[in-house]
């Protein structure tokens, strides 16, 4: 349960589990990033899940047609927005009211006025490191392994490539029909990614 | 084809973000093939030179540290000197890269995709540059510690109601989430440059590109934490020369005390930054051959930025001279006409000239399209925000309330080399950037070209988005973008 739970939240990092026979999942390229779009579109309508495009830039409408919805992000940034306030209003009072209370021409030890371009500042600070941390996290990065090097036609991938990949622990993949349903899309140099779990 | 359909055909073929009619995989070669080439004997040669500026720097520090700041031409009126003009010099640099990044972003300004790269890379050094000089100010280095709140022996803590130690907080914290934003752009380039490398660079590309595939649920959250790293920059960049100026304006000293320093500041930051862009991007584009991804009419967008600022920091000018005289004030009124008249005019009107009247050439059209053109006025806007800073602080304190006490201030040859040094640090670092990493986001002007929406390929490729039967996500009108 717990394991399936785990392979599912890695699933939509593009982390998948290899089947026995070490077979990754199935790579195909497409020529451009319209084509793309229409078979990442006709992969899910097939019912396949364990997917991912793979294009050197971000293609608009892509998102929803691979069915995902928003990124949270957000929810984490607001997290640290938040921590950073609290942080910053805490500090502030304890050493004007607790710490080191000094009079400075009769001033409040404590008061919101002041206290607001260091609120501002931390504020920003934590939810701008939370938001970097948060997408690599999310993103499964750092990931100095993926399968998916193995092929050298991917290397491609941050130059002028668009790829498909469909993993084989979605379920419903079959090695055949799932290299044919890739064909039938337009995809060329279909090839069978193998985790060899080894440096090449 | 209707009219909405002509009509966006003409928005589109309006002004070209890329010429020279590349593909995709030319702009990965342009960009990538400097950081993988031999290292050219010029390239050495200038290091050297920026090398050795670092040095004069650091020997000067060390002077300065040894004898403490009395070597500085500091004196009794004026007690804050070239260390704090050279302080707001280079974090006004260093706001044109987030303005680049963040707020053009915000604004959906697709040209700036050719030059945020290197304007976020000069944002960063120039803050380093900025950064010495409040950790050398203090004279004992060795407290500079103190400007944290750091639990400590003495049970001493920073008083939060000084202005100083809010620019503490402003400056660290927009230093270090310029540094993420830029980090987070460079990762699918490292990963560009990864994929073309082999043996120990490709190791190396790989640690740093930390296993980018251009995965689309990847891009997904990026560009999600891009937009968000956007938005709490643009308020971040505004903030930190409001700070700045609150260093000077939170004061009592006449020609300082002023509400409208903030505006004026921020006005004045992406002014210097927009004409340091220009002054580096108009030498590297030619040297790295770049000139089809920063194209002239980007050069003239930022041409206009800086006559805009600069207009805006001129109309600051006339507007405190304004309201000195409105004030009724006597001391304000003198500080103002002695900024003018004083023994110091010559800085004064250094300033005005560089910063108020040169820029205005840019409403010709010809003239800010001309290279050499820019080239000299953004020199000159260089030169005359320096001068600004050297105005607003040593004019401002030469001549206090007390004639008994009034002096002039000048530079010992300390405070000019430890300036002309941090020029040296600065291209230290814009050296190595430029040979070591990608010098134009590639991802980012591949994303904005035509060829890189997927409804260039409907309706035959022609480049209209015309066909809206074809895919789903036509219909919720993202084609439109």
């Amino acid at each position: 349960m717990l394991n399936q739970i785990a392979s599912e939240v890695k699933a939509t990092m593009g982390i998948y589990e290899a089947q026995e026979d070490q077979v990754y999942g199935v790579l195909a390229e497409f020529p451009h990033p319209g084509a793309l779009l229409h078979a990442a579109e006709a992969v899910r309508e097939a019912g396949y899940r364990h997917f991912d495009t793979h294009s050197p830039f971000p293609i608009h409408g892509m998102d929803k047609a691979m069915g995902l919805g928003n990124s949270i992000v957000g929810w984490i940034t607001l997290g640290g927005g938040i921590a950073g306030l609290a942080l910053a209003t805490t500090l502030q009072w304890w050493i004007g009211e607790v710490a080191y209370p000094i009079n400075i021409s009769g001033k409040p030890f404590f008061a919101i006025e002041p206290s607001i371009p260091v609120m501002f500042e931390l504020t920003v600070l934590l939810a701008g490191l939370s938001t970097v941390a948060g997408m690599f996290a999310l993103n499964g990065l750092p990931r100095p392994y993926n399968p998916l090097f193995y092929s050298t036609n991917f290397l491609r991938v941050t130059d002028d490539a668009f790829f498909l990949h469909i993993a084989a622990s979605d379920k419903m993949f079959k090695l055949s029909n799932t290299e044919k349903l890739l064909k039938d899309l337009g995809g060329k140099n279909i090839e069978t990614i193998r985790d060899k779990g080894v440096e090449d | 084809m209707d009219k909405t359909l002509a009509h966006t055909a003409d928005f589109h073929d309006e002004a070209p973000l890329v010429t020279g009619n590349l593909s995709f995989h030319d702009i990965t070669e342009i960009v990538s093939s400097h950081t993988e080439k031999k290292t050219p004997l010029a390239w050495f040669g200038a290091f050297g030179l920026a090398l050795s500026g670092l040095m004069l720097m650091i020997t000067m520090i060390a002077y300065l540290v040894w004898n403490g700041t009395g070597v500085w031409g500091l004196n009794n009126p004026v007690g804050w000197g070239y260390a704090i003009v050279n302080f707001v010099f280079w974090v006004g640099i260093g706001h044109a890269g987030t303005l680049i990044s963040a707020i053009l972003f915000l604004f959906r300004q697709q040209w700036r995709t050719a030059i945020n790269r290197s304007a976020e890379a000069m944002t960063i050094f120039a803050v380093i540059c900025a950064l010495v000089f409040p950790g050398i100010h203090v004279g004992r280095i060795w407290v500079a510690y103190w400007m944290f709140p750091i639990p400590n022996q003495m049970a001493m803590w920073p008083q939060f109601k000084s202005p100083l130690l809010w620019d503490v907080f402003a400056v660290s914290t927009y230093f270090t989430i310029s540094a993420a934003f830029w980090y987070v752009g460079l990762v699918p380039d490292l990963a560009t440059l990864r994929d073309r490398a082999t043996g120990f660079r490709r190791k190396v590309m790989g640690v740093l590109a930390m296993g980018w595939t251009g995965a689309n649920r990847h891009w997904r959250n990026y560009e999600k934490a891009y937009l968000l790293l956007a938005a709490l920059a643009t308020p971040l960049v505004l903030s930190v020369h409001s700070v700045v100026s609150f260093d000077f304006a939170v004061s009592v000293v006449p020609g300082w005390h002023t509400t409208i320093f903030p505006p004026y500041f921020v006005a004045g930051a992406i002014f210097s930054g927009f004409a340091m862009v220009v002054t580096l991007m108009v030498v590297a584009r030619k040297v790295y051959g770049v000139e089809n991804i920063i194209t002239i009419d980007h050069l003239e967008k930022m041409n206009i930025v800086i006559l805009l600022t600069g207009s805006m920091v001129g109309f600051a000018y006339i507007t405190e001279f304004f309201i000195a005289w409105y004030s009724g004030v006597q001391y304000e009124q003198y500080a103002f006409t002695n900024r003018m008249f004083g023994p110091y005019a010559w800085a004064y009107w250094t300033m005005m000239s560089c910063n108020l009247f040169f820029p205005q050439f840019f409403w010709i059209k010809k003239l800010r399209r001309n290279i050499t053109f820019m080239f000299v006025i953004s020199i000159f806007v260089n030169i005359g925000m320096w001068f600004e800073r050297f105005v607003i602080t040593v004019t401002s304190l030469h001549r206090d309330y007390l004639p008994s006490s009034w002096d002039y201030y000048s530079p010992t040859f300390v405070d000019v080399l430890t300036f002309v040094g941090t020029f040296g640090l600065f291209f230290t670092f814009f050296l190595l950037f430029l040979r070591f990493l990608p010098i134009v986001a590639i991802s980012e002007v591949k994303g904005v070209l035509p060829e890189a929406n997927p409804h260039f390929y409907d309706h035959e490729g022609d480049g209209h988005a015309a066909e809206h039967t074809v895919s789903v996500s036509s219909a919720d009108g993202n084609s439109a973008h």
